[in-house]
């Protein structure tokens, strides 16, 4: 089992559900969260430019079984790269070992409690 | 030297004509009862503007909520300039082109009227700004029906083009006292506070452009929830204190007929409310606060057009009868698929279209006495019924071709439809460069 942390642009988040939804992959949480990467942007406010140190972000946590981190991690890479060819700030999926998954429901542990 | 020696010669002029009006004025008396009234429900009728806002802000995603809001705002700045240059002039100037509507020179940027005061006893000042406060929420309501999708550009030119091409007609022919609707049968077509000028219109002309436009991206499929119904439920209540000007401030007057306008509305608005909540419990099983507010509106809309004209009973079985039918409109349009956003035309259309039609058989009977006497003798019900269908009919075709025809021209020129990426993004990151809240789960 693994658990696959996506950090994506936040206007790509429809698009990204979209891509995992057809991709079979349905139960995923996300939240909005603010970090600082290479990207650097540009904002107005009150007619100046001011350059924010926090950007927005999106984040997605989605645990899945090992057969399934392939077919995650590619629609999440063609739905969250944007024009195309990719632009810095598109974000970023870290993978991580997951040791345990309960279901609060029925106590199932594991793979089946997915 | 020779331009300043006209520059003076104007000066003059100007002071002659002022103080010719100002002797005008001293003829007539300013009625201080009625002017501080008015001046009340106009102010009264401009916080509906913000209400509205907030009603429709609430009940987009939080991506678009500064868009939403700024659909009613930019109106208050677009349609007051435009009413002062023009729109006061068409809509309450006397008959040209054949009465399509009105012009008078003197209102042209409001020139001529520094000094005037009306027969009602009223500063014409006040008269034009409480009229303008309804052209600038007439095109703030259409914006209800395309929500979430429209290129911020194009809608400032639209609602300004809808302005003087649909509102200040409409206005002319039913307010106007040479307006053709306003001479409708025996006595006119009842419009009191307009119910076909400003929901018709708007409702109407809603549901065309929200289907030139198309759906939403990923609607109906998708689940698109309110981000605040906190806002929404404050906006709803706004607007029914802000009725109490739209209503009872359009008798023009602070006398008998205010009072009953403002107890037809208020009953009215509570028993709409009332009867959505309690429709939807036996529908859906619980009432909803965006029901209650619904409730609110869809009643308000039904005595819009009415409020001169019923008496307290027929005003609560309208607010009733308009929750019912916009309740049954709202399930056809979830049905039919079409994406009519926050239900401009579900509620302002069709609660308009009740109001105006089935007022007829509550009118009180004073007004079918003195209706029968400028008609010779005789006027029944079914008369007047034929006059409120034939006005609702001219209101619904006229604002629809319109509307229509305003759409797809604007449309060679700006892209009406926002592009998918900006539809994607939020109005409010694409077209003002702003966010609406902070750190909000995103919806």
């Amino acid at each position: 089992m693994k658990l696959i942390t996506a950090i994506i642009r936040e206007v790509q988040l429809d698009k990204v559900r979209e891509a995992l939804i057809e991709a079979d992959i349905k139960r995923i949480t996300v939240s909005r969260v603010s970090g600082h990467g290479q990207q650097r942007i540009e904002e107005m406010y009150r007619g100046q430019i001011i350059i924010p140190d926090l950007i927005p972000k999106i984040r997605i946590e989605i645990g899945v079984n090992d057969a399934f981190v392939d077919i995650t991690v590619n629609a999440i890479l063609k739905a969250a790269r944007t024009n195309g060819a990719g632009n810095v700030g598109d974000g970023k999926i870290f993978i991580t070992p997951l040791e345990e998954c309960i279901r609060i429901r029925t106590g199932e542990r594991g793979g089946t409690a997915i | 030297m020779k331009t300043f020696g006209k520059r003076s010669l104007l000066i003059l002029l100007l002071l002659l004509i002022s103080s010719a009006g100002l002797f005008a004025a001293d003829n007539t008396h300013i009625d201080s009862g009625a002017t501080a009234w008015m001046l009340t429900s106009t102010a009264l009728v401009l916080l509906m503007i913000p209400g509205l806002a907030m009603f429709y802000g609430g009940l987009v995603r939080s991506k678009n909520v500064l868009g939403t809001i700024m659909h009613s705002f930019v109106a208050m700045g677009i349609i007051s300039v435009l009413w002062v240059i023009v729109g006061y002039s068409m809509c309450f100037g006397k008959n040209v082109l054949g009465g399509w509507f009105g012009w008078n020179s003197d209102y042209f940027f409001l020139k001529g009227i520094d000094t005037n005061i009306m027969d009602a006893g009223i500063p014409e000042y006040v008269f034009t700004m409480f009229q303008g406060k309804f052209a600038i929420i007439t095109p703030a309501l259409i914006a209800g029906a395309f929500a979430e999708r429209v290129n911020f550009k194009a809608y400032c030119f639209f609602i300004a083009i809808w302005s003087l091409l649909v509102y200040n007609p409409l206005c002319h022919w039913v307010w106007a006292s040479d307006g053709f609707l306003f001479h409708l049968g025996a006595k006119g077509a009842i419009d009191f506070a307009g119910g076909t000028v400003v929901h018709i219109s708007a409702g109407v002309s809603g549901l065309v452009a929200a289907l030139f436009l198309g759906a939403r991206r990923g609607y109906p499929y998708q689940v698109i929830r309110p981000n605040n119904m906190v806002i929404t439920m404050l906006g709803a209540g706004l607007l029914w204190v802000g009725w109490f000007g739209f209503n009872a401030g359009s008798s023009v007057s602070s006398g008998l007929s205010t009072a009953q306008a403002l107890t037809a509305t208020q009953v009215a608005a509570a028993s709409g409310a009332l009867s959505w909540i309690l429709i939807e419990s036996f529908h859906q099983g619980k009432a909803t606060a965006l029901g209650f507010a619904s409730g609110i509106l869809a009643g308000l809309v039904a005595v819009t057009p009415a409020a001169g004209v019923v008496q307290p009973y027929g005003a609560m079985i309208l607010g009733l009868l308009a929750s019912l039918v916009c309740y049954s409109a709202i399930q056809v349009k979830n049905r039919l698929g079409y994406d009519d956003s926050l239900d401009a035309f579900g509620i302002h259309g069709v609660g308009g279209i009740v109001g105006a039609i089935l007022l007829t058989f509550f009118i009180r009977p004073s007004w079918m006495k003195e209706a029968a006497t400028a008609a010779g003798g005789h006027w029944s019900l079914w008369n007047q019924l034929g006059v409120q269908g034939l006005a609702v009919t001219i209101a619904i075709v006229y604002a629809a071709v319109m509307t229509y025809i305003i759409i797809f021209i604007l449309n060679k020129f700006i892209k009406f439809k926002s592009s998918e990426s900006d539809e994607m993004a939020g109005l409010d990151r694409s077209y003002h460069g702003e966010r609406g809240y902070g750190m909000l789960n995103p919806s």
